[in-house]
C-alpha cells in the first residue's frame, strides 16, 4: 500500500492552546480505543460486521469540536459517511452506544439494533442517518442547508465521504445545488481522501489532481490539507466553518487521511503498517513540546480502555430486539 | 369543473397557505412554464431546480430532514427510476433510525399512457413503487379525488409518492372543488397562466376549502351484485364506462376506485368480493410482478371459499417500452374493449 502523500510535513510547531491541543488528543485518544475495541468485538463474534474510521481522528475530532451541536435547522447538521466515529464523539456522543451498535442490541440509540457499526444518526444532534449506499448523502445535504439559510442565522450543513465516492453522480449533484447563483447554499462540503476505495487504488480512478479542483469549475472554494495533522485541520476547518457561516456559501475541503485498518473487516481489519498514523505523530510532536509527556498520554490510553472493556461487558449482557420489532416504526405517527 | 391539473394546482395552492408546504420544485416547475402539464402554475413557492433527478429527489429528503415541507416533482415517472435507492432511503429512514427521524415529503410524477408519449414517456410506476416499503403511495381518477388526496398528501408525516395519471390531467370532474367557482371559464380566467409573456401574471386563487381524502380509502363508484371490478388512475373511467354497457345487457358489475395504493383498503375490496364473488383488477403497468398480482393473491388466500370464479387481472403487456404508433400503443396497455371483454367472461364463468 502506498503512503499518502502529504501536502505539508509535521513540522510546523503546535499553534493552538494548550487546553485545545489536550482535549485535542483526549478525543483522539478515546476514538482510537474505541475503534479497536469495536474491531475486537468484531474478532470475537461479538458482532457481524466492523467498518470505521481509527487513521482519521486528526481531521474528525476538529470537526467535531468545531460544530454547533444541537437540533434543527439553527444548528449545524453532519451528513456524514461511515468513518466518523470520531466526529461524534467530539460531538459529545457516549462510546458505549456505538458499542451496542456493534453488539445490535435494542438498546443500540442509533437504530436500535437494525443497522451496521459505524451508521450513526440522532436527530437531538442534528446527525443524519449514515446509510449503507456511498455518497447519497452529498445530494440529501443541499436540502438541510437550503432549510437552513431560509432560516437565517449562522447555521451550516457538512457533508462528508469519501475519495472513491465522488465518482457517484451524487458527489456532482451536492457541487451543482450548492452553487447555483441564483441560490448559492451554506455547506461545508468534505473529502476525507485516504486513496483507496476498498482494494481500488485513487490512481486508477482520479484524473484531477486534487479533487478539490472540482470545485474550481463551480466557482466553490476550495483547499486541499493534510487531514493526519490536527492542528492544521483545526485551523483550516475554523476559516471554512467561519466563511460558510458568514458568507452562506459553499466551501470544500478535501483532507488527505489514513486507512489504519484497511476497508472494514471485510478486508481483515488488521493494522497497516505502511500508513502514516495521525496519533502517533501527533503525540511525538506534543510531547516535543513539552505539552503531554509519555506517561501521562499512557495514562489517557489505559484509562479509555478500562472504560471501554467495561463498556464492552455492560453491553454484552443487554438484550437484542425481539423479532416483533420489525413492524415498528416502519410509519411515522400524525403528532 | 376544474380538471386534474387545476385541482392538483389548487391543492398545492391550499398547502402553502396552509399547510406549511415551503418548496414546490422540480424541473420547468416554477415560472414561467409552471410545469409541462401546468399543475403548478402561478404557485408562490414554486421553482426550477436543476434538471438531476436524485438531486431532486436528496434535496426534497434534506429539507423535510430540517423540517421543512417539500412537493418534489419529477417530470415524467420515466425519469424516476433513476432515484431508486433514493426512494428506498426515504421510505426506511424512520425504520432504520428506530422512529428517530420522520420523512414529510411529497413527491408528485406523472404516469401512464395516453398521450402518446413513446418509450420514455408512458411507463407506469405502481408496481416498483408498491414495492418499497415505508412511503404511502395514491393515484386519483378525479379531479376532486386528486384534490383530496394531496392535500392529505402534505399533512402527512411520512414521504407520499402522488401518482398523475397524465391521460386524466385535462379531464374534467364531475364534482366540485370546494371553492372552485361554478363558471369553468371564470376559474381557467383565474388560475391558468396566459400564453406569451407571463412575467406580470399573478393568478386569482378561489377561496379554497380543506378538503382531505383520506389516504388508504378506496371508492365505491358504482354498486353492483355479479363482479367486482377494481383499477385506479388511467384505467378506471374505462372500468366504469364498461360497468355501463354491461349493465345494458343484464350485467351488474360493481366498481371500485382504489385511490391509495398503499396502504390500501382491504376491507372495501374484501366485503365486494364477498358479494359478488368474482373479481377483476385492472392497471396499465406491465403485468409480470404487477401490484394487481398481489391483489390476486391475496384474495385466492384470504377469500378463496366466497370465490365462484378465479380472480383476474388485465394489466399491460410484459413488454420493453410503448411504441409511438397507434396501433402500438393500444394493443400495449389495456383498453376499453378488454376491460368490458374479461368482465363479461368473468361474468359468465360457472363454477
Ligand atoms: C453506492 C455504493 N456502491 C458500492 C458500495 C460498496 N462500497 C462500500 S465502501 C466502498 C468504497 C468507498 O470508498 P471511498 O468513497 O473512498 O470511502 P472510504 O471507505 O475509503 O472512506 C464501496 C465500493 C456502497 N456501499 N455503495
Amino acid at each position: 500500500m502506498s503512503r499518502p502523500r502529504l501536502i505539508k510535513e509535521n513540522s510546523a510547531p503546535l499553534s493552538l492552546a494548550r487546553e485545545q491541543l489536550i482535549r485535542i488528543h483526549d478525543l483522539m485518544v478515546k476514538a482510537r480505543v474505541l475503534e479497536e475495541r469495536l474491531i475486537q468485538m468484531y474478532k470475537q463474534g461479538h458482532g457481524y460486521f466492523w467498518i470505521g474510521g481509527p487513521g482519521e481522528e486528526a481531521f474528525n475530532v476538529p470537526l467535531g469540536m468545531l460544530m454547533k451541536v444541537g437540533e434543527g435547522p439553527a444548528y449545524d447538521y453532519l451528513h456524514a459517511h461511515y468513518r466518523q466515529s470520531a466526529t461524534l464523539l467530539a460531538m459529545g456522543e457516549e462510546p458505549i452506544g456505538a458499542l451496542r451498535q456493534m453488539k445490535n442490541t435494542a438498546t443500540d440509540p442509533y437504530s436500535g439494533g437494525r443497522n451496521f457499526a459505524g451508521h450513526f444518526s440522532r436527530r437531538s444532534k442534528n446527525i443524519a442517518p449514515v446509510t449503507s449506499p456511498i455518497e447519497v448523502q452529498y445530494a440529501i445535504a443541499p436540502g438541510t442547508a437550503m432549510a437552513q439559510k431560509r432560516h437565517g442565522g449562522d447555521a451550516i450543513t457538512i457533508v462528508t465521504g469519501g475519495d472513491a465516492g465522488t465518482a457517484e453522480g451524487d458527489f456532482a449533484s451536492c457541487l451543482i445545488w450548492s452553487s447555483r447563483p441564483a441560490n448559492p447554499l451554506p455547506i461545508l462540503i468534505i473529502v476525507t481522501n485516504n486513496k483507496w476505495g476498498i482494494s481500488t487504488t485513487s490512481d486508477g480512478q482520479h484524473g484531477e489532481t486534487n479533487i478539490s479542483d472540482r470545485a474550481r469549475a463551480f466557482n466553490i472554494q476550495a483547499k486541499t490539507i493534510n487531514g493526519n495533522d490536527p492542528v492544521e485541520s483545526y485551523q483550516e476547518l475554523q476559516a471554512a466553518m467561519e466563511y460558510v457561516r458568514k458568507e452562506r456559501k459553499p466551501f470544500f475541503i478535501e483532507a488527505r487521511v489514513s486507512r489504519l485498518y484497511g476497508h472494514s473487516s471485510a478486508s481483515g481489519a488488521n493494522f497497516v503498517n505502511e500508513e502514516q498514523d495521525c496519533l502517533r505523530l501527533f503525540e511525538a510532536r506534543l510531547e516535543q513540546e513539552g505539552v503531554l509527556d509519555r506517561k501521562q498520554m499512557d495514562d489517557v490510553r489505559n484509562r479509555y480502555t478500562e472504560e471501554l472493556a467495561a463498556a464492552a461487558r455492560t453491553v454484552r449482557d443487554e438484550p437484542q430486539p425481539s423479532g416483533d420489532s420489525i413492524w415498528e416504526h416502519i410509519y411515522a405517527e400524525k403528532k | 369543473m376544474a380538471n386534474m391539473a387545476q385541482a392538483i394546482r389548487m391543492a398545492l395552492h391550499y398547502a402553502e397557505e396552509n399547510l406549511g408546504v415551503t418548496d414546490i420544485f422540480g424541473e420547468d416547475v416554477g415560472a414561467p412554464l409552471g410545469g409541462v402539464f401546468t399543475c403548478t402554475q402561478g404557485l408562490k413557492t414554486a421553482w426550477n431546480s436543476p434538471l438531476d433527478e436524485r438531486g431532486i429527489i436528496g434535496t426534497a429528503m434534506g429539507l423535510a430532514m430540517a423540517g421543512n415541507r417539500p412537493v418534489a416533482e419529477i417530470q415524467f415517472c420515466d425519469y424516476i427510476y433513476n432515484t431508486i435507492d433514493l426512494l428506498k432511503l426515504a421510505g426506511n429512514t424512520h425504520w432504520a433510525t428506530n422512529g428517530d427521524w420522520a420523512m414529510p415529503m411529497v413527491v408528485r410524477t406523472p404516469v401512464g399512457s395516453g398521450i402518446r408519449g413513446s418509450l420514455y414517456h408512458s411507463h407506469s410506476f405502481d408496481a416498483t413503487m408498491t414495492h418499497i416499503p415505508g412511503w404511502k403511495i395514491v393515484m386519483p381518477s378525479t379531479p376532486l379525488d386528486a384534490y383530496g388526496l394531496l392535500i392529505s398528501a402534505c399533512q402527512d408525516p411520512n414521504p407520499v409518492m402522488f401518482l398523475e395519471p397524465k391521460a386524466l390531467l385535462r379531464v374534467k370532474g364531475e364534482e366540485r372543488i370546494p371553492g372552485e367557482p361554478e363558471d369553468d371559464r371564470a376559474l381557467s380566467k383565474m388560475i391558468d397562466a396566459p400564453l406569451g409573456d407571463r412575467s406580470q401574471w399573478k393568478p386569482q386563487w378561489p377561496t379554497l376549502e380543506a378538503f382531505a381524502v383520506p389516504i388508504g380509502k378506496g371508492k365505491v363508484v358504482r354498486e353492483g351484485t355479479q363482479a367486482t371490478v377494481i383499477s385506479y388512475g388511467r384505467t378506471m373511467p374505462l372500468c366504469i364506462k364498461a360497468a355501463a354497457q354491461l349493465a345494458e345487457e343484464g350485467l351488474s358489475v360493481e366498481v371500485i376506485d382504489l385511490r391509495s395504493l398503499w396502504p390500501y383498503d382491504w376491507e372495501l375490496i374484501k366485503a365486494s368480493v364477498q358479494k359478488t364473488g368474482r373479481v377483476l383488477y385492472v392497471n396499465e403497468d406491465t403485468e409480470v410482478t404487477n401490484f394487481g398480482e398481489h391483489l390476486v393473491r391475496r384474495t385466492v388466500e384470504e377469500l378463496f371459499y366466497s370465490l365462484l370464479a378465479p380472480p383476474r387481472l388485465v394489466a399491460g403487456k410484459f413488454i420493453p417500452g410503448i411504441g409511438l404508433a397507434d396501433a402500438l400503443e393500444m394493443a400495449s396497455v389495456p383498453q376499453q374493449n378488454d376491460i368490458t371483454t374479461a368482465l363479461r367472461n368473468l361474468c359468465r364463468e360457472q363454477p
